[in-house]
């Protein structure tokens, strides 16, 4: 009986270490007769081990958020706002203050608002208006005849441009960690104000996408379209200029006109691709009902049509909700346009109250549709990303000291097998039998959850290996102590063990548990330290204890009556 | 059989004194020279931050003859940069990416950040990696191509500074992840222990780190991001140590409950002594191998590991025991004390979940 129990132990062994082979050093694919020679078995070695930046290299990507373009948004809308303050505004006597028009100038390194007055004698009375209204804090204000001006002093020039490029920054580390490219490194580049952040990244299969998905600037807003309402069909002009007439000619602050690239859901329309079709504009109230900051939630589904056709639902946080029901509630009959980018992706008649969602539709690929909720989600970026620089490179640490290190590593680990060969003798073929299945389960279980191994996950691959040879250590230890306490071989083998095995309980999940928070809590370089020691922990409970103990019942059910143990 | 290691007989305890000492020298010496070379003036940052931390210049070298990556960091360390990060570039296989931290005397400005201090910044960087780099021969300078001036070994293609890698915000994540998987350590410890023993083990690692910092302090070595995760690995070794003699006072109050917990305590540091100079010895050894043959790039990693394999070792029996001891006795024996001495040699309940019938270890 007790031999089946044995026999089972080791089937158990013998599979997990042949799946695990396969695993490390199998291929992907049927394999062939190069998989069986070294070189093969390297290669596949490598290929099935994601290693990160720091190992081996990646992408380097230098970008430039568009920051000025940044600061001509920010001076416009503060123009708009700020004449719709001051157009409001009224002096004590309830008469308007004279208000006719505001004017921007955006060039690189000059940024003004300005606003014109019939009367000089009531600027005072209209900056009051507009401070109420609009944030100037960093602007400098100044008066020259009938106009009050804002301008944007190049310090303050220069601390919004680096808030943008921060702003940008964490909005690409969401939007690269969402898409799962693991362990990137994203730094600033340049001086303060330069608006480069450069962005590494481990050998990512699609480059091309990523760099789509970092430079979308994914600015979604909700519009009214200026239009007769329902049954009447949407207002919409054949060319820009036709749109322009229509508004007297320019837009002004309360009226845009934008692309409108119509999609029909009738199936031959469908097949005829977006370019090709005729140009369509349409005319929208400024500024946007809601906008992309009030999004809560973004997601890819299947069209109505079903097939490769994809749209993307989203919903509100509560107080663009609100904002968002206030106004269908107002405007039943009337056409909305969702904006992205500037650009009109869909326009509807408001058939009912709406509060908290809605939809994009506009022939996206399932791709496509995946990558732009990821990025609504994110936020948009303040200002548009060109790429400037793009290389692939070489591990940070440098191949030449990663190859010592690897040397150093291996040496060390030599020793502690030589050690535990002659410390402990056959036991301790035991012990690195034990060890070297930890690292091979190891490496298959990173492989299986598709981590990428760095000098952290390395740190704690160490450690994992350091307490599996404690593991070896305390029960041989035990087992020698039983047996100079006069027990015979075999109730000293299972009484170390027994013994041991409290112990190696306590210290591995003292360290799991640690592990587990690091995880949690910790980003990057400390969630790769944590990975790698958590599995071996969980391994090493099986390595160390199951597989040495049947490899110590099968050198006991040869020999039961043995006296003395080679230990 | 190699069974030198049984018989050992030390006071641990009776040592204490003199170990917290040299602990607290230790760590006052790094005290010392953290905020000592904080308020010299002209003196250096309490710690010497690295390129991933502190952000420093990065210089693209296009080369006729691309040297070894030691050779270009043999070049950079007569020159006083011992710390850069060298990484090729695989698509233009000659140029080179050297990142060197900030140049001494140069530092990064606080608040307001200053473009024109920036740009010198990078030009003494610049200069330091063209000064290294001459020792490969003749710089082609402005608009000279590599191309047009056959004699030229060199050119430097592309200079700007980056940011840290590690801003504040990662060291400050790595700094709670700690903290909060430290008290995790703190709560398990006190519900398979008690609360003695989890504030000896999460003292002693709160000791271990701040002698290997102080270390890094005193003697100036780089911090960058491999330390960190030394740090966190030094972290598991320590607890893993002080459990593994816990777990021994707790067996053996269980088995002989006549002697005092001060000699119970010494006993099992010695019972366990075999095990500890076994498993603390490899990985000692294995650091120390590291440390020589791990080569440059590793070095504060090693150095990390290296001083935090002793002080985890030493933290155990120095700082975790004695802590844990002293405060039972503020609390009184009584709750080990009262219990009725069990006679030797009988079936015992172990502390373990199961029973085990043994003689307690000969002495």
């Amino acid at each position: 009986m007790k031999n089946t129990g044995l026999l089972i132990r080791t089937a158990i062994i013998i599979v997990i270490t042949l799946v695990a082979v396969y695993l490390v050093f199998g291929p992907r694919r049927a394999p062939n007769a190069s998989d069986f020679s070294l070189q093969g078995v390297k290669d596949n070695l490598a290929k099935n081990i994601n290693l990160g930046l720091d190992l081996k290299g990646g992408s380097h990507l230098v970008m430039r958020v568009k920051t000025e373009e940044y600061l001509k948004r920010l001076a416009e809308n503060n123009e708009s706002a700020a004449l719709l303050a001051a157009k409001e505004a009224k002096d004590e006597a309830g008469n308007p203050l004279g208000v006719t028009d505001g004017s921007v100038v955006a060039e690189s390194g000059n940024y003004q608002v300005k606003i014109n007055l019939t009367d000089a004698s009531k600027a005072a009375a209209v900056i009051d208006a507009v401070k109420k209204k609009v944030d100037f804090v960093n602007w400098t204000e100044s008066t020259s005849g009938n106009s009050i001006i804002w301008s944007l002093p190049a310090q303050a020039q220069g601390r919004l441009k680096e808030q943008a490029t921060e702003q940008a920054l964490k909005i690409i580390d969401s939007r690269i960690n969402a898409f799962g490219v693991k362990e990137p490194t994203l730094q600033r580049q340049g001086a303060a104000d330069s608006g480069q952040i450069l962005l590494q990244m481990p050998g990512v299969e699609n480059p091309e996408r990523v760099k789509a998905l970092v430079g979308e600037t994914s600015r979604l807003e909700l519009m009214k379209i200026v239009s007769p309402p329902n049954p009447t069909p949407v207002q919409i002009y054949p060319s820009k200029e036709a749109a322009l007439q229509s508004i007297g000619g320019k837009e002004s602050d309360s009226r845009k006109v934008l692309l409108y690239t119509d999609r029909d859901d009738s199936a031959t329309a469908a097949n005829t691709p977006p370019d090709q079709k005729p140009k369509q504009y349409v005319v929208v109230e400024s500024p946007a009902v809601v906008d992309g900051s009030e999004l809560r939630e973004a997601a890819a589904i299947q069209g109505k049509g079903g097939g490769s056709d994809y749209q993307i639902t989203f919903s509100f946080k509560p107080a663009g909700a609100q904002k968002f029901g206030d106004w269908t509630g107002k405007n039943i009959g009337n056409y909305m346009a969702v904006v992205l980018n500037d650009e009109v992706k869909s326009a509807a008649y408001i058939k009912s109250q709406i509060f908290d969602s809605g939809e994009i539709s506009g022939r996206f690929t399932k791709n496509t549709a995946d990558d732009l909720a990821l990025t609504l989600k994110s936020g948009a970026l303040p200002a548009g990303i060109e790429y400037q620089e793009e290389r692939t490179v070489g591990p940070s640490l440098g191949a030449d000291s990663i190859r010592s290190g690897v040397a150093a590593s291996i040496g060390g680990l030599i020793f502690v097998i030589l050690f535990m060969l002659a410390y402990y003798r056959g036991s301790g073929v035991n012990a690195v039998i034990a060890l070297v299945l930890n690292m091979l389960l190891t490496l298959a279980a990173l492989i299986v959850f598709g981590s990428t191994l760095t000098l952290p996950g390395i740190a704690g691959l160490i450690l994992g290996i350091g307490m599996a040879v404690d593991s070896n250590v305390l029960i041989f230890e035990r087992i020698r102590e039983e047996m100079r306490a006069g027990f015979t071989v075999s109730e000293a083998v299972s009484m170390g063990f027994d013994r041991a095995f409290v112990t190696i309980i306590d210290t591995h999940i003292t360290t799991i548990i640690s592990s587990v928070i690091l995880y949690v809590t910790g980003s990057g370089p400390i969630k790769g330290f944590a990975v790698t020691l958590i599995l071996g922990l969980l391994i090493n409970l099986f390595t160390a204890v199951f597989v040495s103990r049947t490899i110590f019942m099968w050198i006991l059910s040869r020999n039961p009556k043995m006296e003395k143990l080679s230990i | 059989m190699s069974n030198f290691l049984q018989n050992i007989q030390i006071d641990w305890l009776g040592k204490r004194k003199a170990f917290i000492a040299v602990s607290i020298f230790i760590m006052l010496a790094g005290l010392v020279s953290s905020i000592g070379r904080q308020y010299t003036p002209g003196g250096t940052e309490a710690f010497n931050l690295g390129v991933d931390f502190q952000g420093g210049t990065v210089v693209v070298a296009k080369f006729r003859a691309r040297p070894a990556d030691d050779d270009i960091r043999n070049a950079l360390k007569t020159v006083g940069i011992n710390e850069p990060v060298i990484q090729s570039s695989t698509d233009k296989t000659d140029e080179v990416l050297i990142k060197i931290p900030l140049v001494e005397g140069t530092s990064q400005p606080e608040t307001a950040p200053d473009a024109n201090k920036l740009a010198e910044q990078v030009q003494a960087g610049r200069a330091t990696v063209k000064s290294a780099l001459d020792t490969f021969g003749k710089e082609a300078e402005g608009e000279i191509t590599l191309d047009s001036a056959p004699d030229t070994a060199y050119k430097i293609v592309g200079t700007d500074s980056v940011g840290a890698v590690a801003g504040s915000k990662l060291r400050n994540q790595a700094v709670t992840a700690t903290l909060f998987g430290l008290l995790g350590i703190l709560l398990f410890i006190a519900f398979r222990y008690d609360w003695t023993y989890a504030a000896g083990a999460v003292i002693a690692v709160f000791h271990d780190v701040l002698i290997v910092l102080a270390f890094f302090s005193v003697f100036q070595w780089e911090i960058n991001l491999t330390v960190i995760a030394a740090l966190l690995t030094l972290v598991g070794f320590s607890v893993n140590d002080s459990i593994v003699i816990f777990d021994r006072i707790r067996e053996n109050l269980s088995l002989n409950r006549t002697g005092s917990l001060y000699e119970m305590t010494n006993q099992s540091i010695n019972q366990t002594m075999s095990r500890t100079i076994v498993t603390n010895g490899l990985v000692f050894l294995s650091v120390l191998a590291l440390v020589w043959f791990g080569g440059e790039v590793l070095r504060s990693f090693s150095l990390a590991l290296f001083v935090g394999a002793i002080t985890g070792t030493y933290s155990t029996i120095a700082i975790a025991s004695p802590i844990a001891i002293w405060w039972q006795n503020k609390l009184g024996d009584s709750r080990v004390r009262d219990v009725t001495p069990q006679p030797t040699g009988e079936k015992l309940a172990s502390s373990s979940r199961r029973t085990v019938t043994r003689r307690p270890v000969t002495r």
